[in-house]
């Protein structure tokens, strides 16, 4: 027994991985036996439980260490792929957020009717796809398991989306498959120095790190923007973004729910893990190129999410503007804005997701996206839509809620390094607030329509869905050092690898964070 | 007394004991539907059957074989190199004997029973090929499969067969053509035509007016192979042979043609023209850009499923070559393990084409897709392994073997390559995706035929068993890969 015990306890991240996977096995088994409600159940189930494994990668954590922990290392093939998974302070925060989102969009998928089993297979192996995305230390596995989130989305967008479904989800397939054709030449080509460099191909990141030191900045150079481009498509960074609207707008509500959530952070994360970690040089050289990338971004973003009558569409370049925030931390290369980069993530993840929660929502109920036709919602479904405020308060980073520490992270980093772009993401931050509270008085007051009149207010399903994601938006926002303690290190590490000659300025990144909410 | 003078080479049969096997119960079977008064399509699928395995058998046992590495006078190497391509093509065969024998139930008038020799006779000249050592046995291995193929081709006397029958001889024939001047041309550079001897012959010849012509043996022999791997610019009977054809003989034809001729030509090219390496090259760079990229590109435009499986067989003949770069036993290894993967993807996606045509009604649209889904699950969902193992996207065998060329070419130093390929995979990506969506995403026609409880049939059954095994080899590529590494040493 004890024996078994140490077996999960030393491949806790390989169980958190593929524990979706074999309830995918369970389920295509089962086959037509199952009901369909057994199936919803089940699933839930099964997101719940990896859930719970990954708390556990939590408590086994140690946190104040930089590096990578609970290293797995299984086969490897002569081609050069190995096995090799591990978690630090970065990856740790998105592993919790995507199987603290899954459960959340499975349940947020129990009125899905058609081809029940198919949907939830087809969620259950985005879930191991993505986790493995997260996990992997393998240039390769990572590319594996960045190129298997597609088959399962596209899917879900094109399966159960609204109108032009096939549309979008075959645009989302081909834009992200295009980008990361150029990161898996990148990495053959950084494999194949290797063999002269260490004696062998290799995948290996620590590895690939010492060969990739080795190369000429020329090689370096290239090599980064090959990867750049696969995850600037994923982030989306402006001019790439174009898939995202489309993809956001069509996609169910779950898929909305996951694409913002754990989705777009693939690529913020890759920028972090592959880009500043395999080419320091080369992201000192193109940082000020994807600054202003990131930036423009921001800005335009924002004022595209003024502009949109369509509430969803609204949100998905919201979500354009706020992974500019986040690349931008991650490229002015200093403490906070690192640490407020990758804590800007997990808050992206938990507010967007809500927010496409609350408007998928109010979709159900008056079967309208359109701004223009709503009004006044707030008299037939108080509470909803004052769970929508709660969330829209968040996203625009209200001091005390979730968003705001790790936005003024960011702005606090980028003044540092320049005025300029400093100046630019602090107008962005107004905007923000413009474009969505905006957005709530034209859904929720104003005189209410006659057929919205007798809408019911959220349901006890629905409860289940908001209640831990609003929570956690507000615990997040009160002790954000909860995650700062253990990013800070990881942060810094990076950082240290990025910019190795100079004194990382640490003016005390937690303590900052601390200070915008109060100490635990 | 020139007999004399002579030497008569030793005669050790047991390296061609698998090809000896398939012809001579390719003999039964044609005694048996010449004298039968009307033969029994099971009892051809057994002759047949015994035929595979007995070859198959003979094939395992060279394996481990001890004896010299060339027999017959140096004209058939016994390697392993050889066994791998044998198995692959004898299992090739074992699924088009099952799925003609269920093609010929479902659909009667049909049936005719030459095809179980036809298939046995180019099953043996494919085998032969892989382990040719001798330009002429080449030329002679590929005629007998050739020929073989062309009478399949129209075996079903419909007109568009005979039509795809009719230009496949042709196009061959002058195929062939080529692939004999190219022949001579070797014999007059190095007074040989055994492949180990031109090696060594052309090694010393550089500058010389036998470098010259070695030059232009060069050009014509790869022409010739390029029409029978359907490289562009030679595919142009691709798309009609595979469209006209029945589609178990589409099957067999997509798989086994180019396992065979793959696998003669990187013997040829890598022992054979092994001196010629740098002349060689960017022959075959350019072959495989402009193949992944005219397959690609024009695949796009079909709207017919077979048509569009036979563009993409294209441009996998140009992931191959890309593979094939690298005149290593890195890029024999890439290559061969494309070779396994292609061959197992293609007789699955043909598979599930015979399954949804059903019988003789041309059912090959994109169109006749819509709902598969819904109407017929299984056959749906082993049809999107199969695409995505053609796009090459992972968990399946698809992508490890497309990063195995890529590695062996970029290793070579040939990412300009890798990069069209790459990209032109993201443009293929979208014609296999318009199949997946029809599956998925469109409703089913009014009045299509859902499948029903019942067992599966012989096609599901292989379809699925391919399907599972892509899946498996995908996430576990060092299944085969182990094996394939003792093989892809090709000695001289």
């Amino acid at each position: 027994m004890s024996g078994l015990l140490t077996l999960v306890r030393d491949h806790l991240l390989t169980l958190t991985t593929f524990l979706p996977l074999a309830g995918v096995v369970a389920l295509v088994v089962a086959g037509r036996r199952l009901e369909d409600g057994a199936v919803r159940v089940f699933a839930l189930a099964v997101a719940l439980v990896t859930f719970a494994v990954s708390l556990l990668v939590l408590g086994h954590f140690s946190s104040g260490t930089p590096g990578f922990q609970m290293i797995e290392e299984g086969w490897g093939s002569t081609a050069g792929l190995s096995y090799f998974l591990g978690v630090d302070g970065i990856s740790l925060w998105l592993v919790l957020l995507t199987t603290f989102l899954f459960p959340v969009a499975i349940l947020a998928s129990w009125a899905i009717r058609t081809d029940v089993r198919r949907y939830f297979v087809a969620v259950l192996v985005l879930e191991t796809a993505v986790l493995g995305s997260f996990l992997a230390l393998d240039v390769l596995l990572f590319f594996l398991f960045f190129e298997a989130i597609l088959v399962p989305m596209y899917l879900l967008i094109g399966g159960w989306g609204g109108e032009r479904r096939v549309y979008a989800a075959v645009k989302f397939f081909l834009f992200t498959m295009a980008g990361s054709a150029f990161l898996l030449v990148g990495a053959l080509v950084l494999a194949s120095k290797a063999g002269s460099v260490v004696g062998h191909p290799t995948f290996d990141l620590r590895e690939l790190t010492t060969v990739a030191a080795t190369l000429p900045a020329g090689t370096g150079r290239w090599l980064f923007l090959a990867f750049f481009v696969a995850f600037a498509v994923k982030v989306p960074l402006f001019p790439l973004h174009t898939w995202l609207p489309d993809a956001h707008t069509e996609a169910p509500t779950a898929g909305s729910v996951l694409l913002a959530g754990v989705l777009l952070k693939v690529g913020t994360y890759g920028l972090i893990r592959f880009n500043l970690a395999l080419f320091p040089e080369a992201s000192r050289h193109f940082a000020g190129f994807v600054s202003v990338l990131a930036v423009i971004g921001i800005v335009y973003g924002a004022v595209c999410a003024l502009m949109q009558t369509d509430v969803k569409r609204l949100v998905a370049y919201s979500s354009v503007s706020h992974l500019g925030f986040v690349v931008l931390g991650t490229f002015v290369f200093t403490q906070q804005g690192m640490t407020g980069g990758v804590l800007q993530m997990v808050n992206h993840g938990l507010a967007t997701g809500a927010l496409f929660l609350l408007v998928g929502m109010v979709y159900e109920r008056t079967h309208t996206r359109q701004l223009d036709a709503m009004g006044g919602l707030a008299t037939p479904m108080p509470w909803l839509l004052g769970a929508f405020l709660f969330v829209v308060l968040a996203s625009i980073g209200l001091p005390g809620l979730n968003g705001f520490v790790g936005e003024f992270l960011v702005v606090v980093g980028t003044f540092a390094v320049s005025t300029w772009f400093g100046s630019v993401a602090v107008l962005a931050v107004v905007l923000g607030a413009i474009y969505l509270l905006w957005s709530y008085q034209r859904v929720a007051h104003g005189p209410v329509r006659e057929e919205h009149r007798n809408l019911p207010d959220v349901t006890a399903r629905e409860v289940a869905i908001l209640a831990p994601v609003l929570a956690l938006l507000l615990v997040l926002g009160i002790f954000p050092s909860l995650l700062t303690r253990t990013i800070d290190p990881a942060a810094k590490a990076v950082i240290a690898h990025v910019q190795p000659a100079q004194p990382t300025t640490d003016v005390g990144a937690t303590q900052l964070a601390s200070g915008g909410g109060g100490s635990p | 007394m020139i007999a004399q003078q002579l030497a008569t080479p030793k005669l050790v049969f047991q390296p061609v004991l698998p090809e000896l096997t398939l012809v001579a119960f390719g003999i039964v079977g044609m005694l048996y539907e010449a004298f039968a008064r009307r033969s029994d399509r099971r009892l051809h699928l057994l002759i047949a059957v015994v035929g595979l395995a007995g070859a198959a058998s003979a094939s395992f046992a060279l394996w481990h074989w001890s004896g010299d590495a060339y027999v017959l006078g140096d004209t058939v190497a016994a390697d392993r190199f050889s066994v791998i391509a044998r198995i692959v093509l004898l299992a090739a065969a074992l699924i088009a004997a099952l799925y003609s024998t269920w093609s010929a139930k479902e659909e009667p008038a049909t049936y005719r029973g030459e095809l179980y020799p036809l298939l046995l006779f180019a099953t043996a000249g494919m085998t032969l090929i892989t382990a040719a050592n001798d330009l002429i046995v080449i030329f002679l291995a590929l005629e007998t499969f050739s020929l073989s193929l062309y009478v399949l081709t129209g075996i079903t006397g419909r007109r568009r067969a005979n039509e795809a029958a009719v230009k496949y001889f042709l196009l061959g024939a002058f195929s062939s053509a080529f692939f004999l001047y190219g022949v001579a041309m070797a014999y007059g550079a190095t007074a040989s035509t055994k492949v180990t001897a031109i090696a060594t012959a052309l090694s010393g010849t550089t500058g010389t007016g036998s470098h010259a012509l070695a030059l232009l043996a060069m050009g014509f022999l790869v022409v010739g192979f390029a029409f029978k791997v359907s490289a562009v610019p030679f595919h142009m009977w691709t798309p009609d042979v595979y469209q006209g054809a029945p589609t178990p003989v589409t099957a067999f034809m997509s798989a086994a043609t180019k396992v065979a001729a793959f696998f003669a030509l990187m013997r040829v090219v890598t022992v054979a023209l092994q001196p010629l390496q740098l002349d060689l090259t960017p022959i075959v760079w350019a072959l495989a850009a402009v193949s992944v990229v005219g397959g690609s590109i024009l695949a796009i435009a079909q709207k017919d499923v077979k048509r569009m499986l036979a563009y993409s067989s294209i441009a996998h003949a140009g992931f191959i070559l890309t593979g094939l770069t690298n005149l290593t036993s890195t890029g024999i290894r890439a290559a061969m393990f494309y070779l396994v993967v292609y061959a197992a993807t293609t007789l699955g996606a043909f598979g599930v084409v015979l399954l949804v045509e059903r019988g003789a009604k041309e059912r090959t649209g994109l169109a006749d897709y819509a709902g598969l889904a819904k109407t017929h699950p299984a056959q749906a969902a082993a049809m999107t392994v199969f695409l995505l193992s053609l796009a090459g996207i992972p968990p399946t065998a698809g992508f490890i073997a497309k990063v195995g060329v890529f590695e062996a070419a970029i290793a070579a130093g040939h990412w300009g390559l890798v990069l069209v390929g790459v990209l032109s995979s993201v443009a293929a990506a979208f014609f296999y995706l318009r199949v997946i969506v029809q599956i998925y995403m469109q409703p089913a026609p009014a009045g299509a035929p859902v499948r029903g409880e019942g067992p599966a049939n012989v096609p599901e059954i292989v379809v699925g068993v391919l399907a599972l095994g892509l899946v498996v080899l995908g996430m576990f590529p060092g299944v085969i890969a182990g094996i394939l590494d003792k093989a892809s040493t090709l000695t001289w």
